[in-house]
């Protein structure tokens, strides 16, 4: 039984782990099939989990983290936009020079505001999305595996995860199903065809690139005040870049990125595990090593599995309506 | 193209334009300093001061810059090639350890041959941590931006797991290497000045600046005046030309990347050979990012590489003695800047240049109507 209760441990932090990686991975897709390639999802995933420890630390409450943290994030995808769209800069060099940026104005403003070393004081419970227990799920935890499934794995995360839960479908019911999502996909296809027929393609990339800034607020949000109790200098530990590499996996579809995105969660949450574990034959891996795995799994994947793949057509290349 | 096709004088697309960025990077970062609460004149001023008021700031100055040409030039050749090579940090990782490895294997035979082997392994270690990304690029169309950016986290646990284990000084608690043995350095360039007889204060500029210097030279060479330079070129460009024209694209990136991760790993000669004389965790410090910037402030030309190199240089050497000076004012808003010229230098291009161009066709076309 202790294999089965190992198991139900890594599915859940599998999904905790996976939660900012699949809100970042879903903003790097709708950026994408609109056209505007964001390396930048690193940097909005980590100004807003300052925005939102330093918001949730001084008004004590959550929400006003979590709108503090998109609000930041929005703010960094329409500069990005502002680059990318109007200004038909380099997509790559904008989003690397937002990723740098922050990495330096965070830090800075949390050693101005709270002075204490580049980082937010330490978040109670109060002003955190702490886990939400289930009704029941304490007396149903002794039941045979019924308990486990729901009083761990469903039970217990905080309200991102399962907002995010909600979002994945949201979006590939918006990207699929909406006039909106078809103009999106069109408009990072063949952009000259969108602007034939009288639709601002200008206007739909800003629209995508705010969603995207939503998305990645929700991510960094989650992880300063709920995964974490405050922001911690590059606390995004490149989640921003693994996120597009699960986008690339996934195929720039909403529901396998999902599953790429828990894979890479999965891989994750096992290294955490593995730390100080001796294993069969191999003997106990050096922690630097398991740390490498999901880097290393994502250049495997990369390289081996994804197959030839094709990116939306116009992706990273910015629209010039008079030529 | 409408308005980028008339083209600039020289001297305004090579200074004018970059000056603009640049000025417009620091008049943002002087907004963020003022809402710090401090002078952002006096600040400049400091800046200034800090990295060429005295001879050791200067050294120093220099010092730092010697990374950001090798940095930079490793960025702009695979850029010429068409790829963008965020990766630099990682290979100056690996070029380190190559560095440190040559040193201890070729010590014991003669200090002077460590040294050349150690510049060796340190080019040879870049490039074959360039080599791999460069391959899954070309055969396998993995994304090289994002192998690149996993190679550099893989070389940094690589680093961490030899300085805590095998490599680590012997007794020691650091991650850091033993000593590099005696003589097996490079010179610090007062002690060159010295045997000329010109006295220069202490300070960590060595030979390494020269071999920057050398290799900057070497890449105009190689870009500009050879065929291979031609087709690299080339390949950057129009792919398909290329391929058209018989040059084999998956070669070319791989040679590309290849002497990009050299360049990237010989950083290692400056601090470590040059500087610490020992392997330090994380001695890169961020400057194989920086490369990005250096190679698209300098237009991504070795002239130019080397001269946004020295600003860079300065920004680095100025920053540490304002940090010092103004304590609201971290190695962390340096790092700020350094995005924010990024922004305006590489990515916000046109802001200036679309304006600057009209004002230019507008001089040129009321001219000829006088005429």
């Amino acid at each position: 039984m202790e294999f089965f209760a190992d198991l139900v441990l890594l599915t859940d932090s599998t999904f905790r782990i996976a939660t900012p990686l699949v809100l970042t991975a879903l903003a790097g897709l709708v950026c994408e099939r609109g056209g505007v390639v964001d390396i930048g999802l690193e940097g909005k995933m980590l100004a807003s989990a300052f925005a939102a420890a330093a918001s949730a630390a001084v008004t004590g409450s959550p929400w006003a983290g979590m709108a503090a943290g998109i609000g930041a994030s929005i703010l960094l995808a329409l500069l990005h936009g502002y680059v990318s769209i109007s200004q038909r800069g380099n997509q790559i060099v904008s989003g690397m020079a937002i990723n740098i940026a922050v990495a330096g104005l965070a830090p800075t403003l949390a050693n101005f505001w709270f002075q204490k070393g580049g980082q937010t004081p330490l978040l109670g419970d109060e002003a955190r999305f702490s886990t939400i227990t289930f009704p029941f799920a304490e007396s149903l935890a002794d039941v045979p595996v019924i308990g486990a499934l729901y009083s761990e794995i469903l039970s217990g995360h905080n309200i991102i995860t399962y907002m995010t839960i909600v979002i994945v479908p949201l979006v590939a019911w918006m990207l699929y199903k909406t006039r909106f999502g078809l103009r999106l996909r069109a408009v990072g296809e063949n952009p000259e065809a969108v602007d034939t027929a009288g639709i601002s393609v200008t206007l739909l990339r800003y629209q995508a690139m705010v969603i995207a800034g939503v998305l990645c607020g929700l991510a960094g949000t989650v992880l300063s005040t709920g995964l974490g109790a405050g922001f911690i200098r590059d606390m995004s530990a490149g989640k921003g870049y693994l996120a597009l590499a699960a986008m690339i996996f996934g195929k720039w579809k909403p529901v396998p990125t999902l599953l790429a995105c828990l894979l890479f969660g999965f891989v994750d949450a096992l290294q955490g595990r593995l730390q100080g574990v001796a294993l069969p034959l191999i003997g106990e891996i050096p922690v630097q090593f398991t740390i490498m795995l999901p880097y290393v799994l994502t250049v495997i994947i990369l390289a081996g599995f994804v197959g030839k793949i094709q990116a939306p057509r116009a992706s990273g290349i910015p629209y010039e309506k008079d030529h | 193209m409408a308005a980028g096709a008339k083209k600039l004088p020289f001297w305004a697309d090579a200074i004018l334009l970059p000056a603009l960025n640049l000025l417009a990077a620091f008049l943002v970062s002087g907004i963020v300093i003022w809402a710090l609460g401090e002078d952002p004149f006096l600040a400049l001023s400091l800046l200034i001061d800090g990295a060429f008021g005295f001879e050791e700031a200067i050294s120093y100055t220099f010092y730092y810059a010697t990374n950001f040409i090798f940095t930079g030039l490793a960025v702009s050749i695979a850029f010429h090639a068409g790829h963008f090579n965020i990766g630099g940090e990682g290979q100056a990782m690996l070029g380190g350890l190559g560095l440190t490895l040559a040193v201890f294997l070729f010590s014991g035979l003669s200090p002077f041959l460590a040294v050349i082997m150690a510049i060796i392994g340190a080019a040879l270690f870049g490039a074959a941590w360039a080599y791999v990304p460069a391959y899954l690029q070309a055969k396998r169309g993995s994304h090289i931006v994002i192998t690149t950016i996993m190679f550099n986290f893989i070389a940094s646990s690589l680093l961490a797991y030899l300085l805590v284990g095998p490599l680590q000084r012997p007794g020691g608690q650091m991650p850091e290497s033993a000593d590099f043995p005696e003589g097996a350095s490079l010179m610090p360039l007062h002690e060159i000045f010295g045997m000329f007889g010109k006295t220069f204060e202490d300070g960590p500029m060595n030979v390494s600046l020269i071999i920057a210097l050398l290799c900057a030279v070497g890449v105009w060479f190689l870009l500009w005046r050879t065929r291979f330079g031609y087709e690299l070129r080339v390949v950057g460009q129009n792919p398909n030309a290329a391929a058209f024209a018989g040059v084999s694209v998956s070669k070319m990136t791989i040679i590309a990347m290849m002497i990009s991760g050299a360049l990237a790993g010989m950083m290692g000669l400056n601090e470590l050979l040059g500087q610490q004389h020992r392997l330090l965790g994380g001695f890169t410090l961020g400057y194989g990012f920086v490369g990005i910037a250096v190679a698209f402030m300098g237009r991504n030309h070795p002239v130019g590489i080397i001269l946004a190199a020295l600003l860079f240089g300065a920004l680095y050497q100025g920053g540490a003695e304002l940090a010092f000076e103004m304590p609201t004012i971290t190695r962390d808003l340096i790092i700020m800047i350094q995005g924010l010229v990024i922004l305006f230098a590489g990515a916000l291009e046109h802001l200036f240049r679309d304006p600057v161009t009209k004002i230019f066709t507008k001089i040129q076309t009321t001219k000829e109507g006088a005429a």
